[in-house]
């Protein structure tokens, strides 16, 4: 009874720690300059077409990013467990190296790549927002996306199931294709939508390097001119990370649902 | 006994299979050492032993998973050992359960041949027969998780023998079901396995399994063959003090002028070999005894030290503690014990040529 009140006591403090700060942003983002309240905010986020543009780009970065990232992990991930396991944990500590390196000294680095690095391909690669942030987004994401794969992985027997389509005579890339991605769909949808989070709020690679025509970069902007906008558009992407993230429960939780119906 | 007297030669019914002085070695280790095996067109072989003996690598070389350090494997005559799995024509049922979970019990049988590319009615309809053969005809939209392990390794059996292959494996397939499934399905994969007429290795720690199931069994240790025979041979005649002690239960008992006499030599003597409630036998006294249903497990201890006895279950048996008239050996069995003293328990090599 005791610990029950103490849940309790936990919860409250919780909701109010959590609540208090978004409703008082909700409550600001719906002021009106005339004193009252309205959704003014709200609909110049969407007419306002620096921020659309913004917002697609960073989508586009996103999407690229993620892409990039499944590619790179998932293969990798399942080639391990399959063929290297006792090199598991060092891999695991190099996946973490963007988290120990601060982003601002990643942005250094990449500056002076930038600067001192000619040519046709690093011109193209550096010419726009899209080309020139993924590589390092792509870094970034690798220790959230590298976890969640990995988890998924771990709670299947991925030797066994890869051994037995290749025993029904598939070869390993479709045994990959057709077994294990549909086994860990949901941490490959959580992989994807880390990385689509990570994206949608990156600002110090971005702005160090100039690349100021993404998303989170634009809702700084606005805020500096216009800060009912800026705290709307911050709820918005919010509520807009929160939808994906139940997207990814509803597609991890439906499978179950279906087969025990 | 002869391993490999049969030259493996493809029949109507199935395919020979043979292992030629197969070695598979791990650094210093030595998985597989010279493996020379072969499996009858058609017939059910199991390979026998304890953990790490070797009977898994065995079955993993066969399968294309592993590659031998050096020998051969031959399936219906041809060199397989450099062919990829999945172009090997075995089908296999693993110990844990691996039916792909994202998938139904038909779309897992249907897998297979959506692999070779057969068509969405024939795939349809072989699932459904397949299913109907391991009795899950009405659990073709399950999910894996939605059935038992014993349903699961049914619709194995099933992927399994979707393909029509060459050779059918099965990886200790029975060992995580508890016991009563565990032989009702051995049971139904040896009706199977009849009526496909396929070859069959079938690996398991279980010698009772082993020995009921199979045409023949080949004990393994330390990665060496120690006996091939029939199930009565390997138990009633073990070629050497490992089979012996691995297949069933053995006393060793000192023998002399057909008696159990302390300072005589020593026999092995299976637990049903014996007899208690010999009226001048040696005097022993009941440690445990355990009741199996038609026979009940004694202990004794005696002079000559422990024995284990197998006597029919019955009224006015000795129980704990009670002293007895002497194990003996039973009239019928002085054959045995006789037969396995010629044996002579030949060392390994001798008792392969």
């Amino acid at each position: 009874m005791r610990g029950r009140r103490w849940r309790v006591v936990v919860l409250v403090l919780a909701a109010v720690y959590f609540l208090v700060p978004l409703l008082s942003a909700a409550e600001f983002s719906l002021r009106t300059p005339g004193g009252g309240y309205g959704v003014g905010n709200y609909l110049a986020i969407v007419t306002d077409e620096v921020l659309f543009t913004s917002l697609l780009t960073s989508l586009q970065i996103a999407v690229f990013t993620a892409v990039l990232v499944l590619v790179l992990v998932v293969p990798t991930a399942v080639w391990v467990r399959l063929r290297f396991p006792s090199v598991a944990g060092l891999l695991e500590s190099a996946t973490i190296l963007p988290i120990v390196v601060p982003p601002v000294v990643m942005a250094a680095g990449i500056a002076f790549v930038q600067a001192n690095l000619g040519g046709p391909v690093f011109r193209a690669l550096f010419a726009s927002s899209a080309t020139a942030l993924t590589p390092f987004y792509v870094v970034l994401a690798l220790p959230f996306a590298y976890r969640a794969v990995d988890n998924g992985l771990a709670a299947i027997p991925l030797r066994t199931l890869v051994e037995a389509a290749r025993n029904l005579g598939s070869s390993l890339a479709s045994a990959l294709l057709r077994v294990v991605l549909p086994a860990i769909r949901s941490a490959v949808l959580g992989a994807a939508f880390l990385t689509l989070a990570l994206v949608l709020g990156e600002i110090v690679i971005a702005r160090i390097l100039l690349y100021t025509d993404t998303f989170p970069i634009a809702v700084v902007e606005v805020g500096r001119s216009a800060a009912g906008v800026s705290v709307a558009l911050s709820l918005a992407s919010l509520v807009f990370t929160w939808v994906l993230l139940l997207l990814v429960s509803f597609a991890g939780g439906r499978r179950s649902r279906k087969a025990s119906s | 006994m002869t391993s490999t007297a049969d030259a493996p030669v493809a029949t109507e019914r199935g395919v020979a299979v043979e292992f030629r002085e197969l070695r598979r070695s791990y650094g210093n280790t030595h998985a597989l050492d010279g493996l020379s095996l072969a499996l009858r067109p058609g017939e059910l072989l199991a390979l026998l032993g304890p953990s790490g003996c070797g009977k898994t690598t065995a079955l993993r070389l066969l399968a294309g998973f592993d590659t031998p350090t050096s020998g051969e494997v031959l399936i219906g005559g041809r060199d397989v050992t450099g062919v990829p799995a999945a172009k090997r024509d075995t089908g296999m049922v693993f110990q844990a359960y691996s039916l792909f979970p994202t998938m139904t019990a038909a779309e897992n049988v249907a897998f297979g041949l959506r692999m070779r590319k057969v068509g969405p009615a024939e795939r349809k309809r072989r699932a459904d027969e397949l299913l109907q053969v391991v009795g899950l005809g009405e659990r073709g939209g399950s999910y894996p998780h939605e059935m038992s392990g014993g349903q699961q390794q049914r619709v194995a059996l099933a992927r399994a023998l979707a393909v029509s292959p060459s050779v059918l494996l099965l990886d200790e397939p029975l060992s995580a079901l508890d016991a009563r499934v565990r032989v009702q399905l051995r049971d139904e994969i040896r009706r199977v396995q009849l009526a496909e007429g396929i070859t069959t290795l079938f690996v398991t720690h279980d010698q009772s399994e082993a020995l009921a199931v199979a045409d023949r069994v080949a004990v393994l240790n330390a990665g060496k063959l120690e006996q091939v025979g029939t199930p009565q041979e390997v138990y009633a005649h073990p070629a050497t003090p490992f089979v012996a002690e691995f297949v069933g239960t053995t006393n060793h008992v000192p023998v002399a002028d057909g008696r159990i006499t302390p300072g005589g030599e020593t026999r092995q003597v299976r637990p049903e070999g014996l007899a208690v409630g010999v009226p001048d036998g040696l005097a022993a006294t009941v440690l445990t005894s355990t009741f199996l249903g038609p026979v009940t497990r004694l202990v004794l201890t005696t002079e000559v030290g422990e024995l284990v006895v197998d006597a029919t279950s019955r009224p006015g048996l000795p129980a704990i503690g009670d002293p007895t008239r002497s194990p003996w050996p039973r009239s019928d069995s002085r054959t045995q014990i006789q037969r396995l003293a010629g044996n002579g328990l030949r060392p390994p090599r001798e008792s392969l040529e």
